[in-house]
């Protein structure tokens, strides 16, 4: 599975977003059981006290919870899944909507460039 | 169990006008993956020769899990050479039977895993291979003991990106969770996501240590565009 790792940011909170970004991707689905923290390190070729970080802040989180004996696993709680994925569309969008405003587009511009890109990307559907 | 593996204090090594370490005072937990990190000539080959007895320090002291470097330590400490010190005319299966004899903590089981994954058969003569192909073979030898400390210099100069990553994954996969790591390098782009923390040094000096992700936090860019900052020529 691909992993992205940008130099620019700490690699922690990118192994964050991107554990986050699998949970809502159905990648790792509701109350399923995550690899260890070593194979997910080796995974990601990252360092395994970094993942551990970023695994210990999901499950602070309550992304993810720990089973004493069996290991980690993705909460069941499909509600906080939803909510997950909507702060990160709205990361995006808010991320997407600053770049517009610094091409100089206005709310309504913004709005019919959408809507006719999703017309178009509808009709070659 | 102390949580320090490697201390120094005031470390020097003088080569006749040539302070190679100067004044070197560090301490490195155990359970990391530090990289070491600096230019040519900036002491890395020096430090770890210190650490392994190969050199003695003209001032200051190293302890290895509390020991002075000696024949105890030799025990805990796995090392690789910037250089391959390996008889050409023996075969791989030839060293393996050695590194077993000789170091307790050798999993032969593992070194012979590491080569099959690796395509390289044990019955093959060193000197039949090629440069990359060696380090390798090296590399497996070093990681396939069940060490406290791990000293790699330059464990990666040498050979292609794909090797690279191979290397790099070798490394992950077979370091228990309480040994350390030290990775002596100038090539940082490739390794810095394994790492913990790193130490630049220069000139004999440490001039910065801290963990990878804070250096990203604090100056928004990877350790790499930093260290080419903080030794641009």
């Amino acid at each position: 599975m691909h992993w992205d790792i940008k130099t620019d940011r700490p690699i922690y909170t990118q192994l964050i977003e991107q554990i986050q970004l699998k949970i809502c991707s159905g990648v790792y689905p509701p109350g399923s059981r995550l690899p260890s923290v070593r194979d997910l390190a080796r995974e990601a070729s990252v360092n395994p006290n970094t993942m551990q970080r970023a695994l210990a802040e999901l499950e602070e989180a309550g992304l993810l919870y720990t089973h004493r004996t069996s290991g980690r696993f993705v909460t069941e709680d499909t509600d906080m899944i939803k909510h997950v994925k909507n702060s990160l569309a709205e990361k995006h969008v808010q991320e997407f909507l600053k770049k517009m405003i610094e091409l100089g587009f206005d709310s309504s511009e913004i709005m019919s460039i959408i809507s006719e890109m999703m017309k178009r990307e509808g009709d070659e559907t | 169990m102390n949580n320090i593996i490697l201390e120094c204090r005031n470390l020097t090594k003088i080569f006749g006008t040539v302070k190679a370490l100067d004044n070197v005072t560090l301490s490195i937990p155990r359970g990391k993956i530090v990289g070491l990190l600096g230019p040519n000539a900036s002491g890395k080959t020096t430090f770890i020769k210190l650490c392994n007895q190969l050199l003695t320090p003209n001032e200051g002291e190293i302890l290895i899990g509390g020991m002075k470097p000696g024949i105890e330590t030799k025990k805990i400490v796995s090392y690789l050479p910037e250089k391959n010190y390996l008889n050409e005319w023996m075969k791989v299966s030839d060293i393996i039977n050695l590194f077993s004899d000789f170091y307790a903590d050798f999993n032969t089981e593992k070194a012979y895993d590491m080569l099959k994954n690796l395509d390289i058969r044990p019955k093959d003569k060193l000197k039949s291979m090629s440069k990359g192909t060696k380090e390798k073979v090296q590399l497996i030898l070093v990681m396939s003991r069940e060490a406290q400390l791990y000293l790699l210099d330059e464990p990666i100069g040498g050979v292609d990106p794909a090797a690279r990553d191979y290397i790099l994954d070798t490394i992950l996969g077979n370091y228990n969770e309480n040994a350390t790591i030290i990775i002596s390098t100038h090539i940082i782009s490739d390794i810095e996501k394994i790492l913990d923390e790193v130490i630049f040094i220069r000139e004999g000096r440490i001039v910065l240590t801290n963990t990878v992700d804070e250096i990203r936090e604090e100056y928004g860019k990877s350790v790499d565009s930093l260290f080419r900052e903080v030794f641009k020529c």
